[in-house]
């Protein structure tokens, strides 16, 4: 099952002369963009590679954590591969903070007090919780939920309603209704702050947006929209005791604060560096920094300019893979840009599934020749936003939520460039639900059709 | 045993997730049912019988209605696992194992020791304990006493009735799911239990027969007092001995091929049934090890051997020499069995070998040695002895072994700690038929949607057969593995809807990438087509 080919071809190992001589291939961050990566080039090539981490011995799925609290699988479920697997396919782990990265000698230095020499290095260090300066922000019971750690701590912080009474999320977008749910589902009481006038509403449209704001409440949280944190009190031990509302000056007694307001690039121990950085290292096309033989991949890359719609940071799971699978190319001497296919996406906010093929931007974000047509079926949890462009009807992309659509299809329409009418009705070749599920691309055929109608 | 980092010692953990007062009473009711089964059990001689029966199945079903209505209906729709991993019950706590400790002991009584059941112990031969508590229902339906066989059934029934209804509620959302429960609660309740009752009402000297459970499942069907039954019970049972010969040879081959072989192990099965909805809860636990898988791969299919060779040993040795008792003889029936084989065999190397790669050794392995043992067979056998061992001897260990201990005490006693497919992963024969169809000759498939995986690990940890579904979801390779059942829950609980069982054309149906749909089109090329 899980068997990597080695090829043991020494021209593979164009870099140097010397075929017995093993290029060493150092990753930092053993997330997807860097076990991808790894995994990519031993299947290329027979360097040594390892993969330095703080956050955990192996590499788990971080988009699963939440299950872990929520008690649907353990620790070592979100790990996609055995303990066996690294050992078997040389690939090192090492476990250490980096503290410095001395490009001059090629070295790394930990915090632990040791060091690693590369011959290239890869930063695959993802991202960390923004802060942005609230008052008691560094308080006990207050907490991100990105990593492993995080979890850790919550499950300290909030095992049950009883030693957490009420959480308060800060910050409207995927990790903080993820972490909405996960509080539900032990029962605890949950505010969830929200600064935009309706849930991630820089993100989606307006119609989409408002019946996630309606799941939301059906669940029975405390959805405050247009609300900001003013601060964090602290009880006499350090610990959270309540937070203050910004515009109202509210005072909501809490135990716990999730602090959900985005993530930026985790690129703090670079900074003594020679690498260049923005907000995360600076790449190029080709995935390289400023520095020779120095990468950056996943969440903490900044592309110098963003390629098409896309944003110059991306953090993303697939993006992350996507750049893994790209610079294992380049890096065993098939030296190619990072060139990313039609955008797409997926999601669940509590039990509505999310995903999006091509472009669909927000009515805050979106262009003028940017039209959509808007259908929501009457139950509330399934609706779908197509766009084209308006003038000439060109399909841009679609967000469907509760129902199921193949990628497949949609990649090659977009590719075609099919019309905004070829795919509506043609929707149902897209449908990817579970058998016997009921249909509704006649009911979607025919609100289009009307709303041609009435246009 | 949980995974939440303060371990609690004591059976009611401080913070496990906890159960409404409705919730209690519905226990407390289903507890009342089972606890006259118990004194029943303990000879306690109720004085009506059809009364106190009543009243405790009657019990059992309204206790478990009432919890699931609570469980799911007070909540939105939508996936429901919430804590199965920190309920003792549900993650081999203290409850687990003791549930796992009755089970396994009331299928060791019910095998080897009926008479603690009550079986015949009255003064007069009649039933005594629990098995007479069952007279009553077994009089009403068949005009006979019950049997430890008619408890079982009945208590079997009872459970995939009562828990496929709190599997219907649990996915309201997911019509597969509940058309396919629907399904395995009327095969159960029509096929297995009702229907061989009726039929021994018209004709009592037809053999109990479960129309749908199929040789090698039902391992017993060609034995001699079986066929004889059969045979001598004119067209009708010639009929049902014909039926079950085609069953394997034909129908199951063409339903396999079109649907997979879900259609019989989550749909009809009834081993399949218990497992989907009393063993629902304990899905989570089957092991997704490579190792265990390798020690299936190897259990299963020898047992499938095994139980091919002593099918024809059992056959062989009520077949005559001579021709003129009976065109069928042991010379055409052996070389007939070995025939049908090796056209098999040959048939699947030449023209799936590719697709089998290294297995081909372990398929060629298992069929040599199948071969060699029924020409040791045929060449040692007389009408007494097997592989020198008396026949009946054989057959009864076979029925020890497979029928009893793997199948019911293993299979189902250990529910709450192998997970809830056991059997049908290590043991089952007729898995092992249906799945080496499934594999190499079906259109069945789970398609895996482009590259939306995000290994997220769901779809594996909710896999009963455990199969690593997300090894080959985060490749966007499709999942054709001969052990699925296609029960559908990794595509149920997937967050991202990647997951889709379908029935599609062969072609391109096992699709093994590198690189996943979404990245580079030229550079998927290139790394794909390698």
């Amino acid at each position: 099952m899980i068997v990597i080919k080695v090829l043991t071809n020494p021209s593979t190992n164009n870099l140097t002369n010397n075929q017995y001589y093993m290029e060493h291939i150092v990753i930092i961050g053993n997330g997807i963009s860097g076990v991808t990566l790894a995994r990519h080039v031993r299947k290329l090539s027979n360097k040594k590679i390892t993969i330095v981490s703080t956050e955990t011995d192996y590499f788990f799925s971080r988009t699963a954590l939440m299950y872990i609290y929520m008690g649907h699988m353990k620790f070592e479920y979100t790990q996609p591969y055995e303990n066996w697997f690294w050992k078997k396919n040389r690939i090192e782990l090492k476990k250490g903070y980096v503290k410095n990265v001395d490009t001059n000698n090629k070295t790394l230095q930990f915090a632990e007090g040791d060091s690693l020499e590369y011959d290239k290095l890869v930063i695959a260090a993802g991202s960390k919780p923004n802060k942005f300066g609230w008052v008691g922000q560094d308080l006990e019971g207050v907490m991100g939920m990105y990593h492993k750690q995080d979890l850790d701590k919550l499950e300290e912080y909030a095992p049950n309603n009883e030693i957490c009474k009420r959480a308060v999320i800060v910050g409207g977008g995927l990790i903080g209704i993820e972490l909405a749910e996960m509080l539900n589902s032990r029962s605890i009481p949950v505010t969830f702050l929200v600064r935009e006038s309706s849930f991630w509403n820089g993100v989606l449209p307006i119609g989409e947006s408002e019946m996630i704001n309606r799941h939301i409440k059906s669940h029975h949280i405390d959805l405050r929209l247009s609300t900001n944190l003013k601060e964090i009190k602290s009880d006499e031990n350090g610990k959270v005791k309540s937070v203050i509302i910004e515009e109202t000056g509210e005072e909501i007694p809490c135990n716990v604060v999730g602090l959900t307001a985005g993530v930026s690039p985790n690129v703090d121990f670079l900074k003594d560096s020679e690498i260049e950085l923005g907000r995360g290292v600076k790449v190029n096309r080709f995935l390289e920094t400023n520095i020779k033989d120095v990468y950056a991949i996943g969440d903490c890359a900044e592309q110098h300019e963003a390629i098409g719609n896309r944003r110059p940071i991306e953090a993303v799971w697939y993006t992350g893979r996507m750049m893994g699978e790209t610079l294992a190319q380049t890096i065993c001497g098939n030296h190619i840009e990072y060139k990313p296919g039609h955008w797409f996406n997926s999601a669940k906010f509590m039990d509505i599934e999310y995903q999006t093929y091509g472009w669909v931007f927000s009515e805050r974000n979106k262009k003028d020749e940017e039209a959509h047509f808007h259908w929501k079926h009457e139950d509330d949890t399934k609706c779908i936003t197509v766009a084209y462009h308006k003038d000439t009807n060109k399909f841009l992309g679609i967000n469907t939520f509760g129902i199921r659509m193949r990628h497949e299809t949609f990649d090659t329409w977009l590719t075609e460039e099919r019309d905004v009418d070829y795919v509506i009705n043609n929707l149902s070749e897209a449908n990817f639900d579970p058998e016997f599920y009921n249909k509704f691309e006649k009911d979607i055929l025919s609100a289009y059709n009307q709303n041609l109608q009435t246009a | 045993m949980s995974n939440k980092i303060n371990h609690s010692m004591s059976l009611a953990k401080p913070d496990a997730l906890d159960i409404t007062t409705k919730q209690k009473v519905a226990l407390a009711i289903g507890i009342t049912g089972l606890f006259i089964l118990t004194l029943a059990l303990l000879n306690t001689n109720f004085p009506n019988k059809a009364l106190f029966l009543t009243l405790s199945l009657g019990f059992i079903i309204i206790g478990t209605v009432i919890y699931s209505r609570e469980a799911y209906l007070t909540k939105l729709e939508g996936i429901k696992n919430d804590g199965q991993w920190f309920k003792s019950i549900s993650s081999r706590g203290v409850w687990g194992w003791i549930l796992g400790l009755v089970l396994t002991s009331f299928y060791i009584v019910l095998y080897f020791y009926p008479k603690y059941l009550g079986l015949r112990q009255g003064v007069d031969g009649g039933n005594t304990g629990l098995i007479s508590l069952f007279d009553p229902l077994s009089q009403l339906l068949s005009g006979r006493n019950a049997s430890q066989w008619f408890v079982y059934g009945t208590l079997y029934t009872l459970a995939i009735l009562a828990f496929g209804y709190k599997f219907i509620l649990k996915y309201r959302h997911n019509r597969y799911q509940q058309i396919r429960t629907v399904s395995v609660m009327f095969f159960q309740l029509g096929f297995a239990f009702l229907i061989p009752e009726f039929m021994y009402v018209m004709n009592n000297d037809l053999p109990y027969y479960d129309l749908k459970s199929i040789w090698p499942l039902n391992y017993y069907l060609f034995d001699e007092w079986s066929v004889n039954a059969f045979l001598s019970n004119g067209n009708i049972g010639l009929a049902l001995l014909v039926f079950g010969i085609l069953s394997i040879f034909v129908i199951t081959p063409i339903l396999t091929y079109k649907f997979g072989k879900r259609f019989y192990c989550s749909w009809v099965c009834g081993c399949g049934g218990l497992a989907e909805t009393a063993g629902d809860s304990f899905r989570h636990l089957s092991s997704k090890k490579i190792s265990a898988w390798k020690l299936e791969r190897w259990l299963v299919h020898s047992v499938l051997v095994f139980s091919v060779v002593m099918t024809t040993a059992m056959v062989y040795t009520y077949l005559g020499y001579d021709k003129n008792d009976f065109w069928l003889t042991r010379d055409v029936f052996i070389s007939f069995i070995i025939g049908f084989l090796t056209l098999v065999f040959v048939s699947v190397m030449y023209f799936k070998r590719q697709e089998l790669g290294k297995d081909a050794r372990a398929g060629a392995i298992g069929f040599f040695i199948t071969i060699v043992l029924l020409l040791i067979l045929h060449f040692t056998g007389t009408t007494e002895h097997v592989f020198y061992i008396k026949s009946g001897a054989l057959r009864s260990a076979y029925g020890i072994y497979i029928g009893s201990i793997f199948s019911g005490v293993i299979g189902t006693g250990f529910y709450p700690i192998l997970g809830n497919r056991a059997w049908c992963r290590f043991g089952c024969p007729m898995a092992a038929i249906l799945g080496f169809q499934q594999r190499l000759f079906s259109k069945f498939r789970i398609t895996t949607n482009g590259g939306q995986c995000i290994s997220c690990g769901n779809c594996s940890n909710s896999c009963e057969m455990g199969i690593d579904v997300r090894h080959y979801a985060q490749k966007g390779e499709n999942i054709v593995r001969s052990s699925c059942v296609g029960c559908g829950i990794c595509s149920a609980v997937c967050p991202r809807g990647v997951l889709k069982l379908e029935n599609d054309s062969m072609k391109g149906r096992i699709n093994p990438t590198e690189i996943l749909l979404g990245n580079d089109v030229n550079l998927m090329d290139l790394v794909n087509q390698k």
